[in-house]
């Protein structure tokens, strides 16, 4: 073996980082599939094909599970295991229990997708999961949380990285939603089937401080942990500025804990408490802004890279897409405009600008960074992440502009009046209408998962050369010992 | 001594501390009280438990993903009055584990859809949606026609729902008390003993899905159907006395 490669892998555990980051890929691409099979669905209703397992609404778990805990929860685990060894410049604590993470998570995100198509699913928004694969989850997250921990008080520097204060805000936030959304008695212990211990309004509420703090802690603090390790080490640049960091961090945990309610607007929830939730949500823009600010501006002085490192072109556009929904979603908390956006598709629009502006974006972006370096070896090719990241963009812009239309417009038609007072439209003429912008968001999601496929084959390709690599030095060194 | 945030930077355990601080805050001051507080849930007559038969029919809700385009919760709109009814209260979801507000309207609310349509429209509109309303975009459900209702288990069932809260009755006390509440019929209905023949029952008297001889998934999810929205008489109360409660 290559003696810098020995050294390497004797120093950090790139094992465990290596089965993450390709399951990450792995789940990205099913995950996206599943999206756009349902996206078309919606478009081209005969496709649900009158097979109950792959029915929109059995499906529609199957997607966001794949893409937030599949994909998006193995690039967080594979990141912030290389991050945290990077960081502390020591090795991961706990090379079992590391494994053991490994496969309870992907085990929890099988057996979750195969529950939800056969029709077992507790039925609450990205809380699917059956209890008994909540149990599993919440061991494989409280052993993370304890890697994690383990690794950071082995620390061979005295300070702790600002990433990791992300991403150990993301495991403990997490663990808190996970444990108490997920609160249910089971029919029997043989039976995938349990009832929430809270009904109506209670559950309402958990659900939804759940449901926006998987987006706030899940999707944002801890892929936040990953912009503050690879976008100044892409850049080759220090944080912009440290004071942001410390302020926006806080301010970021304190007040995302607060806005979920802004999902319950005009409902049957008391009005104290969504009142509450959009006041603290406009003050979460701050903060927000904050984060995209000291990611952007990192790149100060050397804007030049945008134009010659496509990988920077990633990290900073997910950066933009990351400003650009976090003052969009701030406005949809106002109650006058969520009279209009709740329940329509400006809501999907604003998840996917999130989702697969920041999210994906960053990720991918830092996959691009992270997979040559664990491996040993360059990148198979720029001009292939060229592609990806175009194919993203288009994607992402046909999928954010459909949905406003569909969304603003339903909204819209939905509470037009004629001239005696008498509602304008029917239901179903709303759904006609959005007969068109539901097919250009089909198209965009087609871009978005050719883009992942593209960079499959780029990740696969530098594997294997990788591999080819390492082989052609084995047999050097063999038979330099033969002649010795 | 001066306070830095060095001194959090290099203390893990004062770290996690203060990071578990921030993040409990917000969720003990907006969910606790919810429980405490009367006004929440407001007073109301007529909310009741769901009768095994219309449990088992929002069992087959979830298990669809019907939550996912539909939901049960109208806000106070005047276009949404005029569309689907008086809003929706507190009250009316109080037996629901778990609640199906929603977030999603790719299909209209269906908080109030109980008794709008006939049972054989349902079953029509369940087996082929575009038979009935062209434009739909909703899929097929074939097979709760096809399928007989599995109610092996009901028992369990409205067990773990008494756990949770949900008023069935397991011994005498308890059903004295669902006759005073509930009056007669619906307490023999919450009779966790009696639940298999209470559903066959309920079954055989309405003939949701039109075939007398057995008891299909979508007899439960049509008698589901049909009672959403329906317990509250609106006519009983001023207008103005729900708005006490928001």
């Amino acid at each position: 073996m290559a003696s810098g490669a020995v050294a390497a892998n004797a120093q950090y555990n790139y094992e465990i980082v290596k089965k993450f980051a390709i399951m990450a890929m792995v789940w990205g691409v099913l995950g996206m599939i599943a999206g756009t099979y349902i996206a078309a669905e919606l478009a081209f209703p005969f496709l649900n094909f009158d097979i109950a397992q792959i029915t929109f609404g059995r499906l529609r778990p199957v997607h966001t599970t794949l893409v937030i805990f599949g994909f998006g929860g193995s690039a967080l685990f594979a990141t912030s295991y290389y991050v945290v060894q990077r960081t502390c410049q020591t090795r991961l604590w706990g090379d079992t229990l590391a494994k053991i993470t490994f496969w309870g998570w992907q085990i929890a995100i099988v057996a979750g997708v195969l529950s939800y198509m056969n029709g077992y699913t507790q039925a609450k928004e990205y809380a699917e999961f059956p209890w008994v694969i909540d149990l599993l989850i919440e061991v494989t997250w409280v052993i993370y949380l304890l890697i994690f921990v383990q690794t950071l008080r082995r620390r061979s520097q005295p300070h702790i990285y600002v990433a990791n204060w992300f991403y150990l805000s993301f495991i403990l936030a997490t663990a808190l939603l996970h444990t108490f959304n997920n609160l249910a008695v089971p029919v029997n212990l043989l039976s995938l089937n349990s009832y929430s211990l809270f009904s109506g309004v209670q559950d309402a509420m958990t659900q939804w401080w759940y449901g926006h703090n998987a987006v706030g802690f899940f999707l944002t603090a801890a892929f936040l942990g990953m912009m503050y390790y690879f976008v100044p080490k892409q850049a080759g640049r220090p944080i912009y500025s440290y004071r942001l960091s410390i302020v926006h961090f806080w301010a970021l945990s304190f007040l995302y804990m607060w806005v979920g309610a802004h999902h319950l607007h005009w409902t049957a929830l008391p009005d104290w408490t969504s009142t509450l939730a959009a006041t603290f949500s406009i003050l979460l823009l701050l903060p927000s802004w904050g984060g995209m600010i000291n990611g952007i501006m990192t790149l100060s002085g050397a804007w030049d890279k945008l134009r010659t490192d496509p990988i920077m072109r990633f990290l900073i556009t997910a950066l933009a897409f990351y400003g650009m929904s976090t003052f969009e979603g701030p406005m949809m908390s106002l109650k006058s405009v969520n009279a209009l956006s709740h329940y329509t598709d400006w809501t999907i629009g604003h998840v996917h600008s999130g989702a697969l502006g920041w999210v994906a974006m960053v990720s991918f972006g830092s996959m691009y960074h992270m997979i040559p370096r664990i491996w040993d070896t360059k990148l198979y090719s720029s001009k292939l992440v060229i592609l990806h990241f175009w194919l993203a963009t288009i994607g992402i812009v046909l999928y954010i502009s459909a949905m406003w239309v569909s969304g603003i417009g339903q909204g819209l038609m939905l509470r037009a009046f004629d001239e005696y007072g008498n509602l304008a439209y029917t239901f179903v003429e709303t759904v006609s209408f959005m007969h068109w912008p539901l097919v250009i968001r089909m198209l965009g999601g087609m871009f978005f998962v050719s883009g992942i496929l593209v960079m499959s084959l780029n990740v696969y390709l530098t594997i294997r050369g990788a591999k080819q690599e390492q082989a052609a030095m084995d047999a050097k060194i063999a038979a330099k010992m033969a002649k010795a | 001594m001066k306070f830095t945030h060095e001194k959090i930077e290099i203390n893990v355990g004062l770290m996690m501390f203060l990071t578990m601080l921030a993040i409990s805050i917000g969720g003990l001051v907006e969910i606790v009280p919810l429980f405490y507080i009367d006004e929440t849930i407001e007073k109301v007559e007529g909310v009741r438990p769901y009768t095994p038969l219309e449990q088992r029919g929002r069992d087959i809700y979830t298990r669809e993903g019907c939550y996912l385009c539909h939901s049960q919760m109208i806000r106070p709109f005047r276009d949404e009055a005029m569309r689907y009814g008086h809003y929706s209260l507190a009250a009316e979801s109080q037996y629901d584990h778990p609640f199906q507000w929603g977030s999603k309207r790719t299909g209209p609310d269906l908080a109030r859809v109980g008794g709008k349509y006939s049972n054989q429209w349902h079953v029509q509109h369940m087996i082929a949606p575009r038979s009935v309303v062209p434009e739909s975009i909703m899929p097929n459900y074939p097979w709760l026609l096809e399928n007989e209702l599995d109610y092996s288990d009901i028992e369990d069932r409205m067990r773990a729902l008494r756990m949770v809260g949900v008023p069935y009755s397991e011994n005498e006390m308890e059903y004295q008390a669902n006759i005073k509440q509930f009056g007669q019929e619906f307490a023999d209905k919450y009779n966790i003993h009696k639940a298999q023949e209470t559903l066959l029952a309920e079954a055989q008297a309405q003939d949701y899905d039109g075939d007398r001889s057995r008891v299909t998934e979508m007899d439960a999810l049509v008698a589901y159907l049909q009672v959403l929205g329906t317990m509250v008489d609106f006519s009983k109360y001023d207008e103005g006395y729900f708005a006490e409660f928001r």
